[in-house]
């Protein structure tokens, strides 16, 4: 099905392309070490590095565009070399790798921008912008890998970059408790991806890209079921997915520039990038498509249900990334074609969401900090600017032509009604209703904010525009979500087609006509979002209001909370309570201690206490005993 | 009756070994004849001379393969390059231990005899240069260790297991400050270890009777021609392990290790986890390897579900700590874990990622055991882990060394520990052990949650009033750190050539 995966090695000016990741990681540590002596310029430094990083990447990707073969690999040194196990610290640059560096880059340099006046008044900033440019470094590594272990780096440092910057503010404990959760949650996820890796070199003795993808089509059906699914919990557990989606509205506690770059533009859109990049090893096995399918028409409903909910205006975005990447996911499963729509659509989205984000900071900082959308309102007439590019970007979040999300999102319908047989109508009529909720949800949002009565609390006299350094940005991103979709339609599916293969000549039948889906998808738009304003254009009541169970269960995150507590939390704290007891006292602690309690003499279950030798040589003569008759009965042949 | 006539013995070969038990002897007799103020620094030049020749001979002898006196001792590949690795330990654990700059008169108790308490105690408590036995003592358990990896039959290594613990349980006891909580944990870990002992010799004394020798060669020969019962060998076998796996610190064997961990001297922890591990792992290797190869199916399984245990219990509980000492404890206990799980490879993969794994992990550990050293307060080392709080803020360098070292600990990318697991895991996966595999990783995912706690916890708490100030280290401590931490990081970025070397030593002799 696809044709010989092969990389020319770079030469000439794209042998430096190391300097990409060399630039940030080099600033990076130049903040990280300097300490309070490059409090004075090193946002400067920062912000340098990354701009800088923008115009290399550019010219790299215009040298890569006159090249024949464009996809160019160059292997620095052999990283891991150990019998059969060999692994190059290599780097690939290729169609899919180019665009990504450009949007961690440009979006990346803005955000940046965004964050000197942003963080103007923490002491912490040049701290803050260190942090930053190891992000950027480690995103740069994760995409500009020839190997998945490289990727598999990058994907631990940008973990760790999103951690600590969760967790900037850790005077509130809800920022420390939303790292923390970030972080759990995406273990789990990074245990199935390093476990794909393993069964790689399990069945295919490597990880070179191109020497996977060529393997691929010799491992049986059913293993490369497992790897596919396995690749998959990690994707999901970066992106924000289901069933690993809970973190991510949480870690808005970080700064408001953490939320544009990493929770929207960037790093949560690493697990796309993951599936797109493994597109041979999705394409082998239709199964996994479904599943990647369904978990991607799953939280994108998931997303804009609890999107409608929620109060808070990061929150409300945070929710619509997820519901958005769902878009992605839906796309990187459908196969074919539209894993170009999914990229396009991940590109387009990085553009309008930064800007969204990057307007919702404005405004909370025209606000003294405030969160709750209740509490705005009319907002329009004291910042202009963050207005009107929050506008363009709500507009093209929504999905409204001729703008970007226009461009993106609806391809992506018409691609899952192009499906065979039922299963069209299932996962196209739920991207459509999707695009109708998010027309709700965020006209809903951008109408309470921004226009209807002030419902501002009393501390709040008058409002102010964000100074230049950070308008600058937001208009920037603007001129992106009007100009970007349109322009990258039909010019970055071909683009990309090195990276992930030539569908052009692929007839596809929708079960609808193209032109229905488009009308549709527009109608629903214009209703979802002409019903939000017909409901708050008069603002909203102040505080939580009784409602339906739906709407509860709504606020309530869909319970995912609740069900993760029951079903990981409360388990775990039991085993880790149960473990500490058996060490602490040994066997005979646990026997004795059933003893007492069946006795009913607490003061008996104290007097056994912890730490006596007894007990110890009681646990390891038991462990004994049970290693000893292991051994015997395997002898006696009552194990094998 | 048979002439008895001495074994043919290759001096050149167990020459380190020699140099070093002379070196200790030597050390004795100076305790004896030396004036008290010149005993510290003559031992401790003393002591790391002879270590520093003892591995100028091993590099000399690299190329060496041969069994040595009537075949008790195995100088080969992988003893080679254990001995190797153990000397550099005890090189860095050394320093540690040497170190004075950090407390007046180190971190030794003057004389462990003294009641604690009394009056004589508080006297040498803030008067007393620390005891200068500690350097043959540390000498003695270290060539023991070498012997150990070296032994080629049963006895031998019994033998070399008794010369390396005793030394170790003294070491234990002898404390400076919180002299109680260091006599408990020698006691116990004596009566334990001696305890595993008596299982080993067991188990020795049921393998003789079914393979007539303890020669390692004799064994594996009966295990493949031998038709009588197979009870007295697995039996046998069975208790050999446990007393291995109790020295390597591996569930359910490892209860003595927070216990110890906690209440030893801080150098002597470092020396422990770094080269008793090394030493215990080398004799298992060579005992699966070598002797019982036949067997490989029969006690792989066993020995797997000891390995997940070790890892399960290492991980989770290591989350529930509140003391550095014994945080590190569990995870020492969780990476004997991913070692058995390269063991139980059981192929020249195994063998050598494994061997990687100790080296590299040693280094790491004794550097991160090295600034549990420098945070102190009054009362001596700050332990409690609610006292690092803010640590970041006070001293940023040492925050971020340890930093380094506990990523390394939790296998990030671009440190040894990411490298090493790597290894293991991947000799394991080639082997077709994909369970222990999957538990390994799911543990290791585990086991980075507590050390990034610590690292969140350092940098990004404010310093409380009890946040503890941060020692400059002495030149000796700042020497074994900067060696850790090199060694770490470049055994992350540039681990080729030890790979290659581990590749090219996995080749036991029989």
């Amino acid at each position: 099905m696809h044709d010989t995966v092969e990389y020319a090695h770079a030469s000439g000016f794209l042998s430096s392309v190391w300097l990409l990741i060399a630039i940030p990681l080099a600033s990076a540590a130049v903040l990280l070490l300097l300490g309070k002596r490059a409090d004075k310029w090193g946002h400067w430094l920062g912000v340098a590095s990354v701009g800088v990083a923008f115009v290399l990447g550019l010219t790299y990707f215009l040298q890569l565009r006159g090249l024949d073969n464009r996809a160019v690999e160059l292997s620095l040194f052999d990283y891991i070399e150990v019998g059969s196990l060999h692994v190059d610290f290599g780097l690939l640059f290729d169609p899919l790798s180019a665009v990504f560096v450009l949007l961690i880059t440009g979006v990346g340099f803005l955000i940046h921008l965004y964050a000197v006046g942003y963080m103007e008044h923490d002491e912490g900033r040049r701290r803050f912008f260190g942090y930053f440019n190891l992000f950027v470094a480690a995103m740069l590594l994760l995409v500009l890998g020839n190997n998945f272990v490289m990727l598999y780096i990058g994907w631990e440092g940008v973990g760790l970059a999103s951690y600590l910057l969760i967790s900037f503010w850790v005077s509130r404990p809800s920022a420390a408790t939303a790292g923390k959760k970030a972080f759990l949650m995406n273990r789990v996820g990074d245990a199935g991806f390093a476990i794909a890796i393993f069964l790689m070199f399990a069945q295919l003795g490597t990880t070179q890209y191109d020497e996977v993808f060529n393997g691929i089509g010799a491992v049986a059906s059913g293993t490369v079921l497992i790897m596919g699914l396995l690749l998959l919990l990690g994707a999901t557990g970066k992106s924000g997915q289901f069933p690993l989606q809970a973190w991510l509205p949480d870690a808005m506690e970080g700064p408001t520039p953490v939320s544009a770059l990493i929770h929207a533009a960037t790093m949560v859109t690493a697990g796309v990038y993951l599936i797109a990049r493994s597109n041979p090893i999705f394409s082998a096995n239709e199964t996994l498509q479904t599943v990647v399918v369904s978990v991607g028409a799953l939280t994108l409903l998931i997303g804009c249900i609890i999107g409608c909910a929620k109060d808070d205006i990061k929150r409300v975005l945070a929710w619509s990334t997820v519901s958005q990447i769902g878009y992605m996911f839906l796309g990187v499963g459908l196969g074919g074609a539209a894993y170009a729509l999914a990229i396009v659509h991940l590109l387009a989205h990085g553009f309008f969401k930064a800007g969204l984000f990057l307007g919702a900071g404005s405004v909370m900082h025209g606000m003294n900090d405030q969160t709750d959308i209740r509490r705005f309102g009319g907002l329009w007439r004291y910042m202009r600017i963050t207005w009107a590019t929050f506008g363009l970007a709500w507009l093209a979040i929504i999905g409204l032509p001729p703008l970007s999300g226009f461009f993106s999102k609806e391809p992506i319908i018409v691609a899952a009604y192009e499906r065979e047989g039922w299963t069209a109508w299932l996962f196209g009529t739920a991207a459509l209703i999707g695009a109708g909720v998010t027309a709700f949800y965020m006209t809903r949002l951008f109408v309470l904010t921004f226009h209807g009565p002030k419902r501002w609390t009393e501390d709040i006299d008058h409002p102010h525009e964000s100074p230049p350094v950070m308008t600058v940005p937001l208009v920037l991103l603007a001129v992106g979500s009007v100009a970007a979709g349109g322009l990258m339609a039909t010019s970055v599916p071909d683009w990309l087609v090195p990276a992930l293969g030539d569908h052009s000549g692929e007839e596809a039948h929708a079960v609808m006509s193209h032109g229905l889906i488009t009308a549709l998808s527009i109608v629903v738009t214009v209703l979802g979002g002409g019903l939000a304003y017909a409901l708050f254009r008069n603002g909203t009541a102040l505080q939580e209001q009784p409602a339906s169970p739906i709407v509860v269960a709504a606020r309530r995150n869909l319970y995912a909370d609740a069900f993760n507590e029951a079903v990981f939390e409360k388990p775990g704290i039991f085993l880790t309570r149960a473990l500490v007891f058996l060490d602490n006292r040994g066997i005979d602690g646990l026997v004795n201690g059933l003893a007492a309690a069946v006795g009913g003499g607490s003061s008996r279950l104290r007097r056994l206490q912890t730490g006596f030798v007894r007990s110890y040589a009681m646990s390891m003569l038991t462990g004994a005993l049970l290693v000893v008759a292991a051994f015997l009965a395997l002898q006696l042949g009552w194990l094998a | 009756m048979e002439d008895l006539s001495l074994p043919k013995i290759d001096y050149a070969a167990i020459a380190p070994m020699l140099i070093l038990f002379g070196v200790a002897c030597v050390g004795v007799l100076f305790e004896a004849v030396l004036p008290k103020v010149a005993r510290r620094s003559t031992q401790l030049v003393l002591a790391l001379l002879g270590l520093v020749a003892a591995l100028v001979v091993i590099v000399w002898q690299a190329d060496t393969r041969v069994l040595t006196a009537g075949g008790a001792v195995a100088i080969d590949g992988p003893t080679l390059f254990l001995q190797g690795a153990i000397i550099v330990l005890g090189i860095m654990a050394l320093l540690l231990i040497g170190d004075r700059a950090l407390e007046h008169g180190g971190a030794f108790v003057a004389q462990a005899a003294v009641t604690v308490g009394s009056e004589a105690d508080r006297r040498q408590a803030v008067k007393e240069q620390g005891a200068t036995e500690v350097y043959p003592l540390s000498v003695f358990a270290i060539a023991g260790m070498l012997l150990f990896v070296a032994a080629n039959d049963l006895l031998t290594m019994f033998v070399a297991l008794e010369v390396f613990s005793l030394p170790l349980y003294l070491l234990c006891a002898l404390a400076r400050r919180r002299r109680l909580l260091s006599q408990e944990a020698a006691l116990k870990y004596f009566l334990l270890g001696a305890y595993a002992s008596a299982f080993f010799l067991f188990g020795v004394a049921l393998v003789y009777g079914f393979a007539g020798g303890v020669e390692f060669g004799t064994i594996h020969d009966s295990v493949t021609e031998s038709t009588q019962s197979t009870v007295l060998l697995y039996a046998g076998l069975a208790m050999i392990a446990i007393g291995l796996l109790f020295k390597a610190a591996a569930a359910p064997f490892h209860v003595w290790t927070p216990d110890v961990y906690q209440g030893a001297p801080t150098p002597i922890t470092g020396l422990m986890a770094a080269c008793t591990k090394v030493a215990a792992f080398g004799g298992l290797l060579r005992v699966l390897y070598v002797g019982f190869d036949g067997v490989a199916w029969d006690y792989t399984p066993i020995l797997g579900v000891v390995a997940v245990l070790t890892m399960l219990i290492g991980a989770v509980l290591a989350v529930t700590q509140t003391d550095i000492k014994r945080l590190l404890a569990y995870s020492s206990i969780a990476n004997a874990g991913y070692l058995l799980v390269g063991v139980l490879a059981l192929s020249k993969d195994g063998l050598s990622s494994t061997m990687f794994y100790l080296v590299a992990y040693g280094f790491t550990v004794i550097a991160a055991f090295g600034v549990v050293t420098l945070v102190r307060d009054a009362d001596g080392e700050a332990t409690h882990l609610s006292r690092w709080a803010g640590l970041g803020r006070r001293s940023p360098l040492y925050a971020g060394i340890f930093t380094f070292i506990l990523l390394a600990f939790a296998g990030i990318p671009l440190t040894s520990g990411f490298i090493a697991k790597f290894a293991v895991f991947g000799a394991a996966l080639d082997a077709g052990e994909v369970w222990l595999v999957v538990f390994g990783v799911i543990t290791s995912m585990l086991l980075a949650f507590p050390y990034l706690r610590v690292v969140v916890m350092m940098w990004l708490s404010e310093p409380g009033e009890s946040t503890p100030t941060v020692s400059i280290p002495g030149g000796l401590t700042a020497a074994a750190l900067v060696i850790g931490v090199v060694a770490t990081l470049v055994l992350g970025v540039a681990p080729a050539p030890l790979l290659d070397l581990t590749t090219s030593a996995a080749d036991f002799v029989r």
